[in-house]
């Protein structure tokens, strides 16, 4: 690496050189290059993934700010405002778990707060190699206590999530995150402020020091190979405490209408911070080193330019407003200099020392990166795995053995082991959380209840990426609406491999093509997300995991409906069965097969359902519903049980095989009880939405009886349910 | 005299259940006063709440440099002269750090942070907390902490046992003892404990996050209505 030119070391290829030349018309110094290293990275440019990003649908009627700002942000109604966004810290947390997964929680609060939004739940979706292996449980206990460490220590709830495990994933888990924050819609941050010439940066927070450089650039647009632990360096740590003082100080800034604009400090640093606040004003900065405050004096210019120490915001600032924005930042403890100021034209002109140290067009940094069409070829061995079937093939298990392993399984299993470490309840609004479908948080002060679902579906995408990322919107969709609440619209996170690989390539393109379809079919446009490419390792890339935020909206939170079986109801299952094994729990860890064809995905059934669950919901007719994915009706029925501490009786509905009916993986699928008085509406409103149903038993009693092929107690399911993460964390 | 009790509630830099215990103080009919840790001022509350969250990062110590905040003189005050005084979660911390309750919390037995409903046993009616509440009451009502072991020596645990100054203690849902129970292994699975006057108390769980059925259990409300009327008396 020594001898490798600068512009190489930094991330940049010869002919992105090339460009910077043509752009200042001169050779970039170090400290330039620097700059146009971890702006032009794949972190913070989307060189590799904009042209396809442009196909998502962004527009809907409760559309406030779509994809572009730092969080996108939907109408509520009654002038509030939700604010949410989704991003990766999958690579630092690989070297250093806890501090990588600990500030990937800290950059996610403060994309939120950026927006002039009080950040109100977290969500977590992470994935890792299997268990059994040492290193997989090292990186899920410091994953967990990373996100706990910091999540709980900020006032905010982590309310939900979702944990899967898969061999790929062991080189390169998975590590992503959720926020969202209210506020009135009339006090958001947006870039359509007025800023003025002659505005102040003012930079509150911590201080500046050596971590987290190069985090965009040599850590998170590159793969993780042999050597990698060197960068530990580039993983930020992070300090919960100021990061809650930085909250604080940052809505009270807002409350006081104190800021014409307000920019997080995360990937890419000051230099991210300031050239985007230019570029958005269409005005220069001039920007002074000697005035960012320091953890070591010795630190260099570059140094400055990029590092992403953590909890630091920046400010803009009409002159005639500093005094009290620096006395809000006094009363929270916090530093808050003047570091530049916004001039006429377009250069973003930095000093240090007395000398100017770079100058370059602000929109060059943050605007104009390159943009790439990389090459797509669908690899042949996706024909060849979804040739091989386990839906066809001969199964000898016993249907109690499936059953039990299947409810056992690390993906289907109880996470309560993880997110008890989470703090789910300060703010006091949780409804429902971990566990649930969907998570529920009511906004203070209202009726309102946002329901929030994070859902990733790896193994389908494996097999098909157009109907992985598809059914990912369909599934998140669905975990809303079997809630009670509408579903509004979707942030993500896209995880793929190196896009520089043709495979990889094509997989994310099918899979913006799923998402895109999905959520048109949906009405839930894409308000945003971000891209996490080249995680892999050698050839091994992770599962292409599209993972889908979905905000739903519940009018009144109090018609939240939960997923426990009562005794004395009847038990349905809202739409059809079909024999689809392909890319299933059942098949995985049954018949040890990863094959097959995801099942079909017909979107008009799928928003069929979600209207009919709503619709139930807000009828008051439901005494329980749960989606049937992962593992099936069996699992669906089982945690229903499970959750409400209730057995039930069910005959096999329809002529499948036993194995089909019970563990296929069918989309568009609830199971629903009602008390008996309610059957006659609920099968009435069914009808008139044309949702398939069958009734398929009754609830009630301490057994799990399935037909003439089995039954169990429900204390037995549970242990199993329970135990088995536990178990496997014990080695 | 139809005057509503009025409650405290003090922030921290880093208090984050400050919000939740002035909602709390509402919802059950007090009125809720929000304190500031720099202001040496109770603003003459009726009685006064420590909330939960980790004050200065819980950097040196649970709860250790809250202490050396300027509104604490001023508690130290109120509660020598007889003011009821109520810690929760962090906020027991600072009182044990303070010298206002017996006891220290360590990190759970666990050595993980666990966010979790448990049944507590009410020990005694000698607190702000419990006065109108029945021995051997069991709530529910959560906990969420890394570091809320409660750990004393063995004299000081004699004489917090022998005086009387448990007030709650982890249970099973009929109030049993055991060790399956005891969420954070806390000496004699002590959940809360008072001063020897029996105005002032602290506990782990959450009270002011058992009060609203529509988020959680109910466990806190007759705790909360216990203050309000204590500090009613002193309107």
């Amino acid at each position: 690496m020594a001898d490798a030119p600068l512009h190489r070391a930094l991330g940049l290829t010869d002919d992105e050189l090339e460009r910077i030349r043509e752009t200042l018309g001169r050779d970039p110094g170090p400290n330039e290059l620097a700059m146009y290293g971890v702006m032009w990275s794949e972190h913070c440019s989307y060189k590799s993934s904009k042209h396809y990003l442009r196909t998502l649908p962004t527009e809907g009627r409760s559309i406030l700010v779509g994809p572009g700002q730092d969080a996108g942000v939907v109408d509520v109604g009654d002038g509030l405002a939700v604010v949410f966004k989704m991003e990766s810290h999958s690579h630092p947390s690989a070297l250093e778990p806890y501090q990588g997964a600990a500030t990937g929680v800290g950059g996610i609060v403060r994309d939120i707060v950026s927006m002039g939004a009080r950040p109100i739940a977290l969500l977590d979706p992470l994935m890792f190699g299997p268990l059994t292996e040492e290193r997989n449980r090292w990186l899920l206990e410091g994953v967990v206590a990373g996100i706990g460490g910091y999540g709980n220590c900020i006032g905010v709830p982590t309310v939900g999530g979702e944990i899967r495990f898969a061999g790929p994933h062991s080189a390169n888990p998975t590590i992503n995150v959720m926020c969202v924050g209210v506020a009135e819609a009339d006090r958001l941050v947006t870039s359509s402020r007025e800023v003025h010439e002659g505005s102040l940066l003012v930079l509150f927070g911590a201080s500046t020091g050596r971590d987290g450089i190069g985090g965009v650039s040599v850590l998170a647009s590159r793969t993780l190979d042999e050597g990698s632990e060197e960068n530990r360096p580039s993983v930020q740590i992070g300090d919960p405490f100021a990061e809650k003082l930085l909250i604080e100080a940052s809505m009270e800034l807002v409350d006081r209408d104190l800021l014409e604009g307000l920019q997080d400090l995360g990937g890419a640093g000051i230099t991210c911070a300031v050239s985007e606040s230019a570029a958005r004003a269409g005005l220069g900065v001039e920007l002074d080193l000697d005035a960012v405050p320091l953890r070591a004096p010795d630190l260099e210019a570059f140094e400055i330019l990029t590092s992403e120490s953590q909890e630091r915001m920046l400010a803009l600032v009409e002159p005639s407003k500093l005094a009290e924005v620096q006395q809000v930042c006094e009363r929270w403890g916090l530093a808050s200099p003047v570091v530049g100021r916004l001039v006429a034209g377009g250069g973003l002109r930095v000093l240090m020392g007395g000398e100017i140290v770079a100058d370059v067009p602000a929109r060059s940094l943050a605007d104009e990166g390159p943009e790439y069409r990389r090459p797509i070829a669908e690899p042949a061995w996706v024909a060849e795995l979804q040739e091989d079937d386990p839906t066809f093939t001969t199964v000898t298990s016993d249907p109690l053995d499936a059953f039990l392993t299947v409810l056992g399984s690390p993906n289907v299993a109880s996470k309560r082991w993880v997110f008890e470490q989470y703090d789910q309840l300060v703010q006091g609004g949780t409804v429902l959380g971990p566990g649930a479908d969907a998570a529920v948080v009511r906004i203070e002060g209202t009726l309102k209840g946002l329901a929030l679902s994070t859902d990733g579906k790896g193994r389908f995408g494996f097999l098909d990426p157009y109907l992985g990322a598809a059914h990912a919107v369909a599934e998140a969709a669905r975990n809303v609406a079997t809630v009670g609440a509408t579903p509004l619209a979707i942030t993500n996170c896209l995880n793929f491999g190196n896009p520089e690989r043709h495979d990889i390539m094509w997989q994310f393109a099918e899979s913006i093509q799923g998402m895109a379809d999905a959520c048109r079919a949906l009405e839930t446009p894409v308000t945003g997300g971000n891209v996490s490419f080249y995680n892999e390792s050698g050839d091994s890339a992770i599962w292409p995991t599209p993972v889908i935020g979905m905000l739903g909206l519940l009018p009144d939170h109090r018609f939240v409906v939960r997923p426990g079986f009562r005794p004395g109801t009847l038990v349905y299952v809202l739409g059809e069965t079909f024999p689809e094994l392909g890319g299933s729990e059942f098949a995985e860890v049954v018949l040890g097969k990863v094959s097959g064809r995801p099942p079909a995905l017909d979107l008009d059934r799928e928003r069929a359902l979600h209207r009919l669950l709503v619709d139930l919901a807000r009828s008051d007719l439901l005494a329980s519903a749960h989606d049937c994915s992962d593992g099936g009706l069996a699992v669906a029925l089982a945690e229903s049980a499970i959750g409400g501490g209730t057995g039930f009786a069910i005959g096999l509905p329809g002529d499948l095989p036993w194995y089909a009916t019970l563990f296929s993986e069918s989309a568009s699928r609830a199971v629903v009880s009602v008390t008996p008085e309610k059957a006659e509406a609920l099968e009435a409103a069914a009808a008139l939405g044309e949702v398939p149903f069958s009734r398929i038993g009754e609830t009630g009693g301490e057994r799990i009886v399935v037909d003439t092929l089995f039954e169990v107690s429900v204390e037995e399911a549970r242990e199993r349910y329970e135990s088995a993460i536990p178990r496997l964390l014990a080695g | 005299m139809s005057r509503r009790p009025r409650v405290g509630v003090i922030t921290f830099p880093g208090s984050l259940d400050d919000v939740d215990a002035l909602r709390a103080v509402r919802f059950m009919g007090g009125e809720a006063v929000p304190l500031w840790h720099a202001e040496p001022d109770l603003h003459g509350v009726d009685a006064v709440i420590l909330p939960g969250g980790f004050s200065y990062g819980d950097y040196l110590r649970c709860g250790a440099l809250a202490r050396f905040a300027a509104v604490m003189e001023e508690v130290i005050r109120f509660a020598d002269e007889g003011g009821p005084v109520v810690g929760i979660c962090n906020g027991l911390q600072i009182l044990c750090e303070a010298g206002l309750l017996p006891g220290a919390l360590i990190r759970n037995r666990s050595l993980r942070f666990v966010c979790r409903v448990v049944d507590i046993r009410v020990e005694t009616s000698l607190s702000p907390l419990t006065e109108s509440l029945v021995v051997g009451e069991v709530l529910p009502i959560p906990v969420k902490h890394g570091e809320g072991q409660f750990v004393a020596d063995e004299r000081d645990l004699d004489r917090i046992e022998g005086d009387g100054l448990v007030v709650f203690r982890y249970c099973g849902r009929d109030g049993s003892l055991d060790d399956q129970h005891n969420v954070n292994g806390s000496a004699n699975a002590i959940a809360g404990v008072r001063n020897a006057a029996g105005n002032v108390v602290g506990l782990m769980p959450h009270p002011e996050h058992a009060i609203d059925p529509d988020v959680g259990p109910t466990g806190g409300q007759p705790l909360l209505a216990s203050l309000l009327s204590r500090a009613l008396a002193r309107v």
